[in-house]
C-alpha cells in the first residue's frame, strides 16, 4: 500500500532531517512580502484611513442619497474591484490555457479568490444599502440577481479548483470556467439599463455627467483607486501562497524520495 | 455638526457603520490569513523557490 504524504508533512520531515542526511529544507524563516508589496500595503493602508476621514468627515450628505451615500463610498469601489480581478481571472484563463502556464494558472487563483471576496462584500453592502433606501435587504431586481448569480459562479470556480485533479485537468477546467463566468460581467454591468431594476444607474463611471460632484466625486474616485491599490496588495501575496504551495508539492515529493534513498543508503 | 456625528444620530447609523466594519473586518481576516498561510509555508520552501525574495 502507498502512503500518501500531505505537503505539510514532506515538509515538515524535510525540515527535521536526521543528523548525517544533508537536509534538502533548511528551516529559514519567510514570508510571501517583498519591497514591492510592502510599499503597496503601506499606500493601502494610508489611502484607507484617508478614506475613511473623507467618508464620515468631509463628504456631506447626499441631496437624493441622503446619508445613505456613505455606503456608496465602500459598495462602488468594491464592485469595481471585483470586476477588474475577475475580468483578470478570466485574461490569466487564457493565458493559462493557451500556454500551460502554471504562473497564469496561480495568478488566476490569485485574482477569482480576491474577486469573490469583494463580490461578497458588494453585494453584503448593497443589501445594507438596500435596507436603507428600499426598505428591503433584498428584491429580485435584475441587477442584484445577476450579480449573485456571479458570486455563486466564482464560488464554484473556486470549488472546482479544490476538487482533487491533475494540475493540467484542475487548469483546463477552472480555466473554462473563469471564461464563461467572466461572460456574466457584461451582463450584470448593463443589467440596469437593459431591464426596469431598481437599482440606481450610473452615478460617476462611464458616464460624461457624473451626478455627484466636489467631495462626493473626489471620495468616490479616492475608494475605487485605494480599492484596486488593495485588491492587487491582496492578490500578490495570495499568488505567492499558491506558488510555494505548488513548490512544496512538486518539488517537495522529489526531495522527500531523494531523502528516503540516503536514509537507505546509510548503513544500518 | 460634522457629518459623521449626523450620520450616527440617525436611525440608519448601524447600517452605514456595519458595511465599514464588516467590509474592512472582511479584508483584514483575509489578509491576517493569507500573510499567516504564507508565512507558514515559506519556512518549508528554500529561499531559491522564493523568487520574489
Amino acid at each position: 500500500m502507498t502512503e500518501v504524504h500531505t505537503s505539510t508533512d514532506v515538509g515538515a520531515a524535510l525540515t527535521e532531517a536526521p543528523s548525517g542526511v544533508p537536509a534538502a529544507r533548511s528551516a529559514s524563516h519567510g514570508s510571501t512580502g517583498s519591497r514591492g508589496t510592502r510599499i503597496l500595503g503601506v499606500i493601502s493602508l494610508i489611502g484607507l484611513a484617508f478614506l475613511v476621514v473623507y467618508a464620515f468627515v468631509v463628504s456631506k450628505a447626499d441631496v437624493e442619497l441622503g446619508e445613505s451615500i456613505r455606503i456608496m463610498y465602500v459598495h462602488v469601489p468594491t464592485v469595481a474591484a471585483a470586476y477588474l480581478m475577475l475580468l483578470s481571472n478570466a485574461a490569466f484563463s487564457v493565458w493559462a490555457l493557451w500556454k500551460r502556464s502554471t504562473f497564469a494558472d496561480l495568478a488566476a487563483h490569485a485574482c477569482a479568490e480576491v474577486g469573490t471576496l469583494m463580490l461578497g462584500l458588494t453585494l453584503i453592502c448593497g443589501a445594507l444599502w438596500g435596507r436603507m433606501t428600499w426598505g428591503a435587504f433584498w428584491v429580485w431586481d435584475a441587477r442584484l440577481t445577476t450579480t449573485a448569480l456571479l458570486f455563486l459562479m466564482y464560488v464554484g470556480y473556486l470549488a472546482v479548483r479544490n476538487l482533487p485533479a491533475s494540475a493540467r485537468s484542475r487548469t483546463v477546467r477552472s480555466g473554462i470556467l473563469g471564461i464563461v463566468s467572466a461572460c456574466l460581467i457584461p451582463v450584470v454591468n448593463r443589467s440596469v439599463e437593459w431591464w426596469s431594476s431598481l437599482h440606481q444607474s450610473r452615478t460617476a463611471l462611464g458616464t460624461l455627467d457624473p451626478s455627484i460632484s466636489g467631495s462626493q466625486y473626489f471620495t468616490l474616485m479616492l475608494g475605487l483607486v485605494v480599492f484596486s491599490v488593495l485588491s492587487v496588495w491582496l492578490v500578490m501575496h495570495r499568488f505567492r501562497l499558491g506558488w510555494l504551495q505548488e513548490q512544496l508539492d512538486t518539488h517537495g515529493v522529489d526531495d522527500a524520495i531523494e531523502l528516503r534513498r540516503a536514509e537507505a543508503a546509510q548503513p544500518s | 455638526m460634522t457629518a459623521f456625528t449626523a450620520a450616527i444620530t440617525t436611525d440608519t447609523w448601524w447600517l452605514i457603520i456595519a458595511s465599514w466594519v464588516i467590509t474592512l473586518g472582511a479584508i483584514a481576516f483575509y489578509a491576517v490569513s493569507v500573510l499567516r498561510r504564507g508565512r507558514k509555508l515559506s519556512e518549508q520552501v528554500p529561499p531559491e523557490a522564493r523568487r520574489w525574495m
